[in-house]
């Protein structure tokens, strides 16, 4: 067998031995705890067989394709020398990489529905939707703003805990202002805006800029992105709730 | 089957519309700006192409197998006949002991699938120089998304305000980041925003509207998010416990061979 075949099939163990835990809570709880039997079992093997090729597919593209031209763009950009290309590439990349993010257009529409409920806007389905709308592109800019912040923190070598723990600081006192409504789709917002699609590019965009900027340590530096992308939509959508 | 392709291409398509806007944006600077192919042009498109491909099966793949049973199983936890409450009674919040169980088990078991913590894990190992085990940081942050997620239902149980306890848990980060050394906490911050993406979300969030809904005085609107804010906290203060255990069982490592040697 050929080298790269080999390869793959040891993903693809690694791939089944990732996804046995869920299948194990899940047939535990099903036949233990609820008493039922386990459903269409035809159904969940080909399910199961779709999800280990799946996974073991993306990691292998991961290595092939994300990975190499996050670092290979942030090098070339670094070469450039230019600050502005560099921020605006990341305020592009956390923007585009938000805007047409699914699950935050699920949430988006939740939290229309709630707000018109609420009685917060108008309760018809254009002032929905207009709200739903400005909530995406608030998430999107925020994503777009936390990449700016983030490279900038890598180029100039700060350590992160001031900017997260002075975040989480503004979000406290953000959140004694803000409509209650809007607290808890503000904090889930946080974590669904980082897809899995961005957050290997992204890691790879921060570890490939502080490996070629000298004096910045790729562990220390590199890492943090995702962190700043996780921070920024709370702060913009508690401070979108007070001004909607 | 013709329903199950069906499903595969639609998803296909969703997750290029997703990678769309990044894949334009990434082909405008390398056009515009950096005026210079990448190397391996022909291997990274055809990475591309593995991870759209795999992405979609992977998320088919958990619509057919596991979200529909994942998603009633968190109905049927939370259903009154189930817990044994008659209709109408105060809550009391030990009735719900295997909800409990059951957020802290698939919250681990859907981080430990998460797509893209593994992408951050084998980052950090190939960064660290494989001094920090990817997998151990998997199961690290797993750690803290079921004690994350298990906390986050009692809450919605007992019905306390969430504001409260993610400023409990922001003030032991501030903590711990003091104590912590320094090339494990940006990888901490960044693992609380990884934890909670494609596989972790669907099911904890229906575990959520299910508690919300079913136990009577919450609302699904208002209590029924929050559990994703609470997967996205404990895992940082899990990866900067691992640390700091890992590093004062370093010192006492240290201290005993010193003791040897005199």
């Amino acid at each position: 067998m050929s080298k790269p075949i080999l390869g793959f099939l040891k993903i693809l163990g690694s791939a089944a031995r990732d996804l046995a835990p869920i299948v194990l809570v899940i047939a535990f709880f099903q036949i233990v705890v609820l008493h039922k039997p386990f459903p269409d079992l035809g159904s969940v093997a080909t399910g199961l067989a779709c999800v280990v090729l799946g996974l073991a597919l993306f990691i292998q593209g991961l290595e092939m394709g994300l990975f190499p031209l996050g670092e290979a763009m942030a090098q070339a950009l670094a070469r450039k020398g230019s600050l502005s290309v560099l921020l605006i590439f990341a305020f592009a990349l956390g923007f585009g990489a938000t805007v047409a993010e699914p699950a935050l257009i699920a949430i988006a529409d939740e939290a229309a529905e709630i707000a018109g409920s609420g009685g917060v806007i108008v309760d018809t389905m254009d002032s929905k939707d207009s709200y739903a709308f400005s909530l995406r592109m608030t998430v999107a800019a925020s994503v777009g703003v936390a990449l700016v912040l983030g490279v900038f923190r890598i180029l100039v070598g700060w350590p992160i805990q001031y900017f997260i723990i002075g975040g989480y600081i503004l979000v406290v006192v953000i959140t004694f202002f803000a409509p209650p409504e809007i607290v808890g789709i503000a904090y889930d917002s946080g974590g669904v805006t980082t897809s899995t699609i961005t957050v290997p590019l992204v890691t790879a965009l921060g570890v490939g800029l502080a490996s070629s900027i000298k004096g910045r340590n790729p562990m220390i530096d590199g890492f943090g992105l995702i962190a700043f992308a996780s921070l920024t939509p709370m702060i913009f959508v508690l401070i979108f709730g007070m001004l909607a | 089957m013709i329903d199950f392709l069906g499903q595969l291409m639609a998803t296909f398509f969703s997750t290029i519309t997703d990678v769309l806007p990044i894949a334009g944006i990434l082909f405008a600077f390398q056009a515009l700006v950096i005026r210079k192919p990448p190397a391996h042009l022909k291997r990274i498109l055809i990475g591309f192409v593995y991870v759209v491909i795999g992405l979609s099966l992977f998320l088919v793949g958990l619509e057919a197998a596991l979200f529909p049973i994942g998603e009633t199983m968190a109905q049927q936890l939370t259903a009154p006949g189930f817990l044994g409450i008659a209709e109408g009674s105060d809550v009391n919040w030990r009735d719900y002991g295997w909800v409990y169980v059951f957020a802290a088990a698939i919250g681990f078991s859907t981080t430990i699938a998460e797509p893209s913590l593994i992408a951050v894990a084998l980052k950090a190992e190939e960064v660290s120089g494989a001094t920090l085990k990817a997998s151990h940081l998997r199961f690290v942050v797993a750690i803290g998304v079921a004690i994350g997620v298990s906390l986050g239902a009692y809450r919605i149980v007992s019905g306390t305000p969430l504001p409260y306890y993610i400023m409990a848990g922001y003030a032991a980060v501030i903590a711990q980041t003091l104590w912590a050394s320094k090339s494990i906490i940006p990888l901490a911050y960044d693992s609380g925003g990884v934890t909670t993406s494609t596989v972790t979300v669907p099911v904890v969030a229906a575990l959520g509207l299910g508690l919300a809904s079913t136990i009577p005085g919450r609302s699904p609107l208002l209590d029924g998010f929050g559990l994703i804010a609470f997967a996205s906290v404990f895992p940082i203060m899990s990866v900067l416990g691992y640390d700091m255990i890992a590093t004062w069982l370093r010192r006492l490592e240290h201290r005993k061979t010193k003791e040897q040697d005199q």
